[in-house]
């Protein structure tokens, strides 16, 4: 896979504005994805991924302060005008949510609300938009989606709600999809179908994806590349492969040592992250991890480390990765 | 019919059932006797019991209540005491003001609100929104019949554009009758139309904030075709029960406002009848406007069902 | 028929903190709301106060000579058709209008208020009796009871505030309910009776603490509407009597004068429209001030 990036993100800043101040939620993101490629941004709540996520697509309040830059194509999406920002929301860069359980409007047909972004977005009739919703229906395995597409979002499961916001993603199909947990609000049982159904269909349609979670499981099976994200930064990003074989932060440590693990003795206990996450609107100076962090020094706290290289594409923002990765593999 | 409308309209007649069951016992059970009533305190007590028995109050209770329930149920609402006429003509003729009156008051009032709710929630904490919720602020602690009162004193006083009472009828078309209904109306409907409006703004608000709203967007809808196709379908629940409810105020108001304006309308009749002690003219209107109250919030019940696709399954 | 949403809300307000904090005074004293409806309903009790010790001009004595004065040093906002001091009849009017509305709120707290709490206690057909007659009751606006009671009874202050009060009583019963049963779902309650208090105990020393708060705003948002209603039914002559003075009786008395004197009109409507406008304002603000949760709601 070669050739110019289809979305570009050049140094994104958010600032929000919350209860408690003004926040930076997000600072010096970059990335970039070509058609086909997947990304995954990893990181506890809070840590600045949704908020990204959405900054892409032009979803963030008002009162939100956008820096930074990111291209679709050739088009400038931060301060693009609402009005041509919505020609691309669900035509050209689309959205899978949490909650399929909210996500859907409850006063009409899941029919016509797969059909609307066509009806929005392309020139087809009614008539063309709802023989296409029932194919797109058929496609993410609504059983009997010609005879439900009249139904209500209250008639279908919840797994099956999550069939149906993905096939509204997916009408139009978009270049990039952004699928903030998917499968969080879902059955374990439901998790891994529905993972399986969007892997397969990124795939079918060349689309670029990025794939949100706090489940390093999750991120490990399903994207290429993957970020890890903590109090609005990106800590690490690599290949996926080589994050996991290699991990550079002492935040992606903790994070991989508190995932519950099958086949572990009994009584062992779960390795937990001391401390908690920082609040956005009092971010410390330096390091956001530095708190927390097993091996902090005086010098993490005086400005936010530069990302270091520790392999090809690799890269740790931290000062001490001659210590942190010395620890060996914590993974293994 | 399905289920949900039966065990609705069940509850209706058991509910217009108490209500006339509670009407009669206050109005013909409670102190005094109409009869003595009508003739005053020093009448004879040979004419009182003589207009007792030519007035039908001699029977006893359950037989006066049930004949009421079968007059009611054929049409025959009984003679009024004071004028001798048959009490359903006597509404009759005040109906033909005072429906015309309500529904152009909650017409003004469902316009007025809805523009006032929607435009405040879409500008949010803009200085529009604070200004038209201040000035809600300000039609809801208004009397209605003092703002009555003002509104004369500006078109019929100051101004002379059009005439400070009465009622033109509507045998010179319908433009006359209208024109005198203008002022009656719009006083009515301003103070609750303030009430509904802050109602439509918390509605909307509220759908505002909902996932499904973002889905929405995430679609490439704009903010306003978001307003009119995902957001207000969902917030009108709220807004319709709480003009249900503002239906029996503004039945109330009428009676005020009929006096104001010098409007021989229903509750003009039922005052005067207070003023006659004609009880079973009062004991009719007063049915009337009750049910009038209960039948429109059953039909704003059934509306749920039309407007929200989640309460038929739910009650089948 | 359906639940107002004042029960609704109210049912969503019992916020982990409901009692006042603090620096309750400190952050009433910057809420904008609550002090201009404080002010404005001090000014009309001051008023109601004042009048009980001192008037310009006696509210009652009747001087037809000096009848339709305008505005002057001697009568402020002028004299009405039977020569009495306006300024003195709005004082005495706004005793008549605070008697009325503390007696009527009175009687809609205390009985909804109970029947609230027995609903919220006692599941079961108790509570669908009760709710189902205060469902109903909102089918007779306090006018139109009014009208029934002053039917059978005559007009009179006594049959008007009655007949606010009765009219009160379902909406505190659906707020107290509403509210009660949110507090019996929480777990220092479960906690109570699985000590073994019973559900009398519980309402008095757990369930009626936690919801005093509401009912403090709804009371004072219902004496607004009892204030309006009592305007209506003096205007009307069911409520207060001659010669006793009440702002719903002068606007009564000066429509008859609108192109001879239209000022008369306006002050008794000024006077009901700032007692209104001053609780309801102070209603929002205790809301905001005492339930956090609620006031970010709105």
């Amino acid at each position: 896979m070669s050739g110019a990036p289809l979305i570009e993100v050049k140094d994104l800043g958010v600032r929000l504005n919350t209860s408690r101040g003004p926040a930076q939620a997000v600072r010096g993101v970059s990335f970039a994805l070509r058609r086909g490629e997947t990304l995954g941004l990893v990181g506890e709540s809070g840590c600045g991924k949704s908020v990204t996520a959405l900054a892409l697509m032009g979803l963030l309040p008002e009162s939100a302060v956008i820096s930074g830059s990111i291209r679709l194509d050739d088009t400038e999406l931060v301060e693009l005008p609402d009005k041509a920002y919505c020609k691309l929301r669900g035509n050209r860069i689309s959205m899978i949510f949490q909650e399929p359980m909210t996500a859907l409007n409850p006063m009409h047909t899941i029919g016509h609300q797969v059909a609307e972004p066509l009806l929005r977005h392309t020139g087809v009739s009614a008539a063309e938009a709802r023989q296409e919703a029932i194919a797109l229906l058929d496609r993410v395995g609504l059983p009997d989606a010609a005879k439900r597409i009249d139904a209500y979002p209250h008639q279908f499961s919840g797994g099956q709600r999550q069939r149906i916001t993905i096939a509204m993603a997916l009408a139009c199909q978009p270049d990039v999809l952004i699928a903030d947990e998917p499968t969080t609000a879902l059955d374990v049982t439901i998790q891994g179908q529905i993972l399986d159904l969007i892997a397969g269909l990124v795939e079918e349609r060349g689309m670029a994806m990025i794939l949100i979670s706090h489940d390093l499981g999750v991120i490990a099976e399903n994207v290429a590349r993957m970020m890890v994200m903590y109090g609005g930064t990106v800590v690490e990003s690599g290949e996926t492969n080589a994050v996991f074989t290699r991990m550079g932060h002492p935040y992606t440590q903790g994070l991989f040592r508190a995932r519950p693990r099958l086949g572990a003795r009994k009584g062992t206990r779960l390795k937990t992250i001391a401390g908690t996450v920082p609040e956005l609107a009092d971010l410390p100076a330096g390091c956001s991890f530095a708190d927390r962090c097993a091996i902090v020094e005086q010098r993490c706290r005086v400005a936010l480390p530069a990302v270091v290289d520790v392999g090809a594409s690799h890269g740790v923002r931290c000062i001490r990765t001659d210590v942190s990765m010395a620890a060996g593999d914590v993974g293994a | 019919m399905s289920v949900f409308f039966l065990r609705r309209i069940l509850t209706l007649v058991a509910t217009l059932f108490a209500a006339s069951l509670i009407i009669f016992l206050v109005l013909d059970a409670l102190p005094g006797n109409a009869a003595q009533m009508l003739m005053g305190a020093d009448a004879s007590p040979d004419a009182v019991h003589a207009l007792t028995v030519k007035l039908g109050l001699d029977q006893p209770l359950a037989v006066r209540y049930l004949l009421w329930i079968k007059g009611m149920a054929v049409g025959d609402l009984g003679n009024s005491y004071v004028y001798g006429t048959p009490v359903s003509g006597l509404i009759a003729e005040r109906l033909v003001l005072t429906i015309p009156l309500a529904i152009m008051s909650m017409l003004i009032t469902v316009t007025l609100a809805l523009a006032a709710g929607i435009y405040t929630a879409a500008n949010h904490n803009k200085l529009g929104d604070v200004g038209v919720m201040s000035l809600t602020q300000i039609g809801i602690a208004l009397p209605n019949f003092w703002f009555a009162i003002l509104l004369i004193l500006l078109f019929s006083v100051k101004l002379q554009l059009l005439s400070a009472g009465g009622f033109a009828g509507w045998d010179d078309g319908i433009w006359p009758g209208i024109r005198s209904l203008l002022l009656p109306a719009i006083s009515l409907a301003v103070v609750q139309a303030a009430i509904l409006a802050r109602v439509t703004r918390s509605a909307v608000l509220e759908v505002l904030r909902e996932d499904f709203v973002r889905t929405a967007r995430a679609k490439g809808l704009g903010k306003r075709e978001v307003l009119w196709r995902h957001v207000l379908r969902n917030a009108i629940i709220p807004v319709m029960t709480v003009m249900g409810l503002q239906f029996a105020n503004l039945l109330a108001g009428t009676i005020v406002i009929e006096n104001v304006f010098y409007l021989p309308g229903l509750g003009r009749l039922i005052f005067q009848s207070i003023a006659n002690r004609d009880l079973i003219v009062v004991r009719n209107c007063v049915m009337l406007l009750a049910a009038m109250v209960v039948i429109v919030n059953f039909v704003v019940d059934v509306l749920y069902a039309f407007i929200d696709p989640r309460i038929k399954v739910a009650n089948l | 028929m359906s639940a107002p949403l004042t029960a609704s809300a109210a049912a969503a307000a019992i916020a982990p903190g409901a009692r006042p904090a603090t620096g309750f005074w400190r952050r009433a004293l910057r809420h904008r709301s609550f002090v201009l409806g404080a002010g404005l309903s001090l000014l009309v009790l001051g008023a109601a106060l004042l009048s009980l010790v001192w008037t310009p001009w006696s509210a009652y004595d009747i001087d037809v000579a000096s009848k339709l004065h305008p505005p002057s040093a001697a009568h402020w906002l002028g004299t009405d058709v039977l020569g009495r001091d306006i300024v003195s009849l709005l004082l005495v009017g706004a005793r008549s209008t605070i008697m009325v509305g503390v007696i009527a709120v009175g009687i809609g707290l205390t009985f909804g208020v109970c029947l609230g709490l027995i609903a919220a206690a006692r599941k079961g057909w108790i509570e669908e009796l009760i709710m189902r007659l205060s469902d109903f009751t909102f089918a007779f606006p306090a006018v139109l009871s009014a009208i029934m009671l002053a039917a059978v009874a005559g007009p009179g202050m006594l049959t008007s505030t009655t007949a606010i009060g009765i009219f009160q009583i379902p909406t505190f019963v659906r707020v107290t309910r509403g509210s009660a049963n949110a507090i019996w779902a929480r777990e220092f309650v479960l906690a109570a009776r699985a000590a073994g208090k019973g559900s009398f105990r519980i309402t008095i020393e757990h369930v009626l603490p936690n919801i005093l708060s509401i009912l403090i705003v709804q009371a004072t948002i219902q004496f607004a509407l009892a204030i309006l209603a009592e305007a209506a039914l003096s205007y009307l002559g069911l409520g207060t009597q001659p010669p006793q003075p009440s702002w719903g009786r002068m606007l009564n008395d000066a429509q008859t004068l609108l192109f001879q004197s239209p000022m008369l009109a306006v002050y008794p409507g000024a006077a009901i429209a700032i007692a209104v406008l001053g609780l309801n304002l102070l209603g929002d603000g205790l809301r905001d001030l005492l339930d956090p949760r609620l006031a970010r709601e709105r």
